[in-house]
């Protein structure tokens, strides 16, 4: 289920995506955050109890919003713009 | 371009004021900037491609927000623009950049730190679910991606933010289901004479209160959060307000308790570090003409202590003039002693601000055991505590024994709640159990770096 709720600028073209392999889209300047979070809840599972995440600040200083790229980057999901045909993977963290 | 040898960090408000007073007295600064397109968090801009107006997005301040992105904009082809570039270590003389993957040095002779500010967290048990974010959060959502944070948002806290946010969010047609500020009403009663001294700000201030209240919004003072409720995300969040709990039953919660201003830049500079009780915060010392303690550094705008982006545009022009003046510029020193006047002013206001939105100086005793602190490294109150037992008060020491503050933020979120814990445990004054050090990188930066030749 989505997290963020689009008020505005509906209007925007269509990028399609995967996340975690499943086929996705999202729209043109959403960032990889708003693009999963507007259609799951999490974006990554802590480091400790693997315990679901979705950002914190939006401003790039928690560093609580980590995805993978298919071409092996580990991102910021709040600072990086989607672009079509990215492989966005969420990690499901690790418990102690 | 080949710059002066001038660098800037940060285009916010600051930053963009202090490239254009450089570029009027003849030099080519570098400007760097993490972000996408400059403004700084308060004047985010949307991306190309997004149609709102500045009005819908910045409402009162669209003028200022538009004057800021319209000279970053005129400057562009004057200066050595470097958008999306982390400044992830400085040294005398040398910056480590990362740009696109690429890291590189960038050399200087003076720089103007301009690093801004982040939300001031008193953390909560439970907000580490989905659906809670910071109140500056909340407002990167709308005003730069055209959402709101759920169906149904509380906003808590306290400070001018949370208003501003709340009325952005009703404004542009989400579901704000309650305001619930810590401050209680006689707090901003008291504060008013302070506050009458910049009237345009209180009365902005006063209109999104009234204007909330209008339209149905449900307004609680005095407030005090006891916990955001949810299993995989929120459910709800419970309150007490005087003897009596509460709970109101929303998917997203927005909370923060003002601003904490980013340091660690100017720390890993050696520039000296005083207490500021304003700020209640271990802030870079400044003079009166935006020099800090090291010789050619410079500090503008809330990364030097919060006082709003107003006064950040006026300490960035008041830090280029005076590092023109130490280079021997000849420049107009009644403007720089007409900028220390307004900025005096407003510094008067933020005490006013200070007493409206009181630091809640009950939340360190009443944080539970179980509470979760550091979000990165999920370390509880409990823990924090259990350490001040074993005798540690100084809280370089206590991230030694128990990890707090040293996850991937480096405590930006959690290195202010965990020394009110420290200090109350201890028995101490905040001022007293000191501030983390800064240590580079100051964000994580990939293994695989590509390094510029």
């Amino acid at each position: 289920m989505a997290l963020l709720k689009r008020l505005a600028e509906h209007d925007r073209d269509v990028l399609p995506f995967t996340l975690d392999g499943q086929p996705a889209t999202g729209l043109q300047g959403d960032t990889l955050l708003t693009a999963v979070l507007t259609r799951a809840d999490s974006l990554r599972g802590s480091d400790f109890s693997a315990e679901p995440r979705a950002g914190f600040c939006l401003m790039g200083a928690c560093q609580d919003c980590w995805v993978k790229l298919g071409d092996g980057r580990r991102v910021r999901a709040c600072a990086t713009l989607l672009e079509a045909g990215q492989c966005v993977s969420r990690e499901p963290g690790r418990t102690l | 371009m080949k710059h002066s040898g001038i660098v800037i960090i940060g285009a916010g408000p600051a930053g963009i004021r202090a490239a254009q007073t450089l570029v009027a007295y003849g030099l080519q600064p570098c400007l760097i900037d993490e972000s996408l397109r400059g403004g700084g968090q308060v004047y985010r801009r949307q991306p190309e491609n997004f149609t709102r107006s500045a009005k819908a997005l910045y409402g009162f301040e669209a003028s200022k927000a538009q004057a800021v992105h319209s000279t970053l904009d005129r400057l562009q082809a004057d200066i050595d623009y470097r958008p999306q570039t982390l400044v992830w270590n400085a040294e005398a003389q040398t910056l480590d950049t990362l740009h696109n993957g690429v890291a590189a040095q960038l050399p200087y002779t003076h720089l103007i730190v301009a690093t801004g500010a982040t939300d001031r967290i008193l953390p909560v048990p439970g907000w580490t679910l989905p659906g809670v974010y910071s109140l500056g959060a909340a407002q990167i959502a709308l005003k730069f991606q055209g959402c709101a944070i759920g169906e149904r948002v509380v906003f808590a806290g306290s400070g001018p933010l949370l208003y501003l946010v709340a009325y952005q969010y009703a404004k542009a047609g989400a579901n704000v289901a309650a305001v619930l500020d810590s401050s209680p009403l006689s707090a901003q009663t008291r504060a008013l004479p302070a506050l009458l001294g910049q009237p345009a700000t209180l009365a902005k201030g006063l209109y999104y209160r009234g204007w909330l209240t209008a339209h149905g919004v449900p307004v609680h003072q005095g407030v005090d959060l006891q916990s955001i409720q949810g299993d995989q995300r929120v459910h709800s969040v419970r309150w007490r307000q005087g003897e009596q709990d509460k709970t109101l039953d929303c998917d997203a919660v927005a909370f923060a308790h003002a601003l904490r201003s980013e340091t660690q830049l100017a720390d890993l500079l050696g520039c000296a570090f005083s207490w500021s009780e304003l700020n209640r915060a271990w802030l870079p010392t400044r003079d009166a003409f935006g020099r800090s303690s090291v010789e050619g550094v410079y500090l503008a705008g809330d990364g030097a202590g919060i006082m709003g982006a107003d006064a950040a545009e006026m300490a960035g022009e008041l830090a280029a003039l005076t590092l023109l003046s130490d280079t021997g510029h000849q420049v107009d020193a009644a403007r720089s002693t007409a900028l220390q006047h307004k900025l005096d002013a407003i510094q008067r206001f933020r005490h006013g601000l200070e007493t409206a939105f009181p630091f809640p100086q009950n939340w360190a005793a009443n944080a539970p055991d179980s509470l979760t602190v550091c979000r990165c490294e999920e370390v509880s109150a409990g823990e924090i505590r259990q350490t001040v037992e074993q005798g540690h008060w100084e809280i370089n020491r206590v991230k030694a024994m128990c990890r707090v503050g040293m996850g991937r933020c480096q405590g930006r979120m959690c290195a202010m709640a965990a020394a009110e814990i420290v200090a109350h445990a201890s028995g101490r004054d905040v001022a007293s159990v000191g501030r983390l050090r800064g240590q580079a990188p100051i964000k994580p930066i990939p293994f695989g770096v590509e390094v510029a030749p």
